[in-house]
């Protein structure tokens, strides 16, 4: 009967016991240094009634969607200009690959010297860790198209813009929904480290007052918003991902 | 052939628009120093070894958040493949980790661990060992469950079962996963370290960049894009080599 629970609802399940490890763990390591559960709610809800701590979230909300557009935007134009041209593919895919195992952070001062402090460093910050994942599964999914689907274009001789727009892009979307999906993440991820270092509003820049002034209240209950965030639109944008993938809606074992 | 002089033309090109632009002051010292004074910063950097400390610190907790997340994840891995009842459970986990800005709990680390080395190899760790069990679980996934079987009707200990058919099939997946973990642990690292440290390359630009010593930054900067790229570019390499021999052989 659990087990059955589990297996057809694990992720309510999964919340439940990282809710009891998160009390098992405040109890150990004492209210110093956490909060328990509960009273981060409570403080988070607290939060949310102010003007103030609502200006912050806009200020974050914001810088992201437009970091989130570039990213993009410039991610699909570097993968389809690539993903179109097999020399060129093979010539710059690397570049990519490298791009992805950098330590983006490390460009922050760089960011920070060109835009000055302010939202387009932060929106410039997002974009840069947005980017290279949509350009990177654009890429691949270009290269995933069936070669039929291109050679029957080009019989029918579309032109480039009506191949891309009525063949190429249909064929590789769920793969560019995934890469979309998780610069979705990493833009935000980078938004709010932008905020962190360069910034007088926004979460990230409540975070690092925060941890300055060692008020653990604020560290936890931002933490707990940007984590729900992050995972509720996940989820929603690994549903959607499942659904463009299995169009026929029958249900598939994953993996 | 040509494949090479493009990767040239679009590592030189850009560098020498820089330099031209840097050396006419179209783009001010103060913002970006031309690139050939950066490359001659990281050769006297090295050369002068102010900063070895700070880059051996650097990589010694990379290393060690490597391996910890290696070990932990294959480890990981292969119980939760035992276990369909675990694997059900942690799906949810495994789909959302990355979503989750990791870097959120470092303050939260610096408050349990105090700010010694603990939280930075932590928070390196934590980014890499999620990919390592997923590609752990991928790998296993792998191995048909006929040659499973065989092995056991061989008798093979579980030793030689490991080495003669659970490794030939898991092996390329692993190695995603350790080229992945070595990525997320440089990320996790120096992200750390930048944030709030006191040793480490990541605090040492951080310094220089309050202090707005621009020929230190950006050599340093310049190293850890150099150190990124060139491990990924072993493995890459390693990877390769691999396949390929798995292929002829």
């Amino acid at each position: 009967m659990m087990r059955r629970i589990i297996y057809a609802h694990p992720a309510p399940f999964f919340v439940v016991i990282l809710l009891v490890l998160w009390q098992i763990v405040f109890w150990l390591v004492g209210p110093n240094a956490l909060l328990p559960p509960l009273e981060t709610g409570l403080y988070l809800a607290r939060l949310l009634q102010t003007a103030r701590f609502w200006g912050h979230i806009f200020e974050t909300g914001a810088a992201f969607v437009i970091a989130l557009a570039i990213a993009v935007v410039a991610g699909l134009a570097t993968g389809l200009a690539l993903g179109m041209n097999r020399t060129m593919a093979e010539a710059f895919e690397p570049f990519l690959l490298a791009g992805n195992s950098v330590p983006k952070i490390a460009l922050y001062p760089i960011v920070l010297l060109i835009f000055g402090i302010g939202m387009p460093a932060k929106i410039a910050f997002g974009a840069i860790h947005g980017v290279v994942p949509v350009a990177i599964f654009t890429l691949t999914a270009c290269n995933n198209v069936p070669p039929i689907l291109l050679r029957a274009a080009a019989t029918m001789r579309l032109k480039r813009w009506d191949m891309i727009r009525s063949v190429l892009l249909p064929a590789a979307l769920p793969d560019i929904f995934s890469g979309i999906r998780i610069g979705f993440s990493l833009t935000l991820i980078g938004t709010i480290l932008g905020e962190m270092f360069g910034s007088q509003r926004g979460l990230g820049y409540l975070l690092m007052t925060a941890i300055g002034l060692h008020n653990v209240h604020v560290i936890m209950s931002v933490t707990l918003l940007l984590v729900l965030v992050a995972a509720t639109a996940n989820a929603l944008l690994l549903k959607q991902d499942r659904r463009l993938r299995n169009p026929g809606g029958s249900p598939q074992e994953p993996g | 052939m040509r494949i090479a002089l493009y990767r040239l033309l679009a590592v030189l090109l850009p560098f020498s628009i820089l330099e031209i632009l840097c050396r006419q002051h179209i783009i001010k010292p103060l913002i970006l120093p031309a690139p050939s004074r950066i490359l001659f910063g990281l050769w006297s950097v090295i050369a002068k070894g102010t900063f070895n400390a700070a880059i051996l610190k650097t990589l010694a907790n990379v290393g060690l958040a490597i391996v910890l997340s290696i070990v932990v994840g294959i480890a990981a891995g292969a119980v939760i493949h035992r276990s369909r009842y675990l694997r059900a459970l942690l799906e949810p986990l495994f789909s959302t980790y990355y979503a989750v800005p990791i870097y959120a709990f470092y303050p939260l680390f610096i408050v349990v661990f105090g700010l010694g080395d603990a939280p930075q190899v932590l928070i390196g760790f934590m980014l890499a060992v999620v990919s390592m069990i997923v590609s752990t679980l991928a790998g296993l996934d792998s191995v048909p469950a006929v040659l499973g079987k065989t092995a056991r009707v061989m008798q093979l200990s579980p030793v030689k079962t490991l080495r003669s058919v659970t490794m030939p099939y898991a092996a390329p997946y692993l190695f995603t996963g350790v080229k992945l973990a070595v990525a997320y642990a440089f990320i996790g690292v120096i992200g750390a370290e930048f944030i709030m440290s006191g040793t480490g390359l990541g605090y040492e630009i951080r310094f220089a960049y309050d202090n707005l010593d621009n020929d230190v930054m950006y050599p340093l900067i310049l190293l850890i894009l150099v150190i990124a790229v060139a491990v990924n570019m072993i493995l890459d390499h390693w990877d390769r080599a691999l396949k390929s021999r798995r292929e002829r052989g």
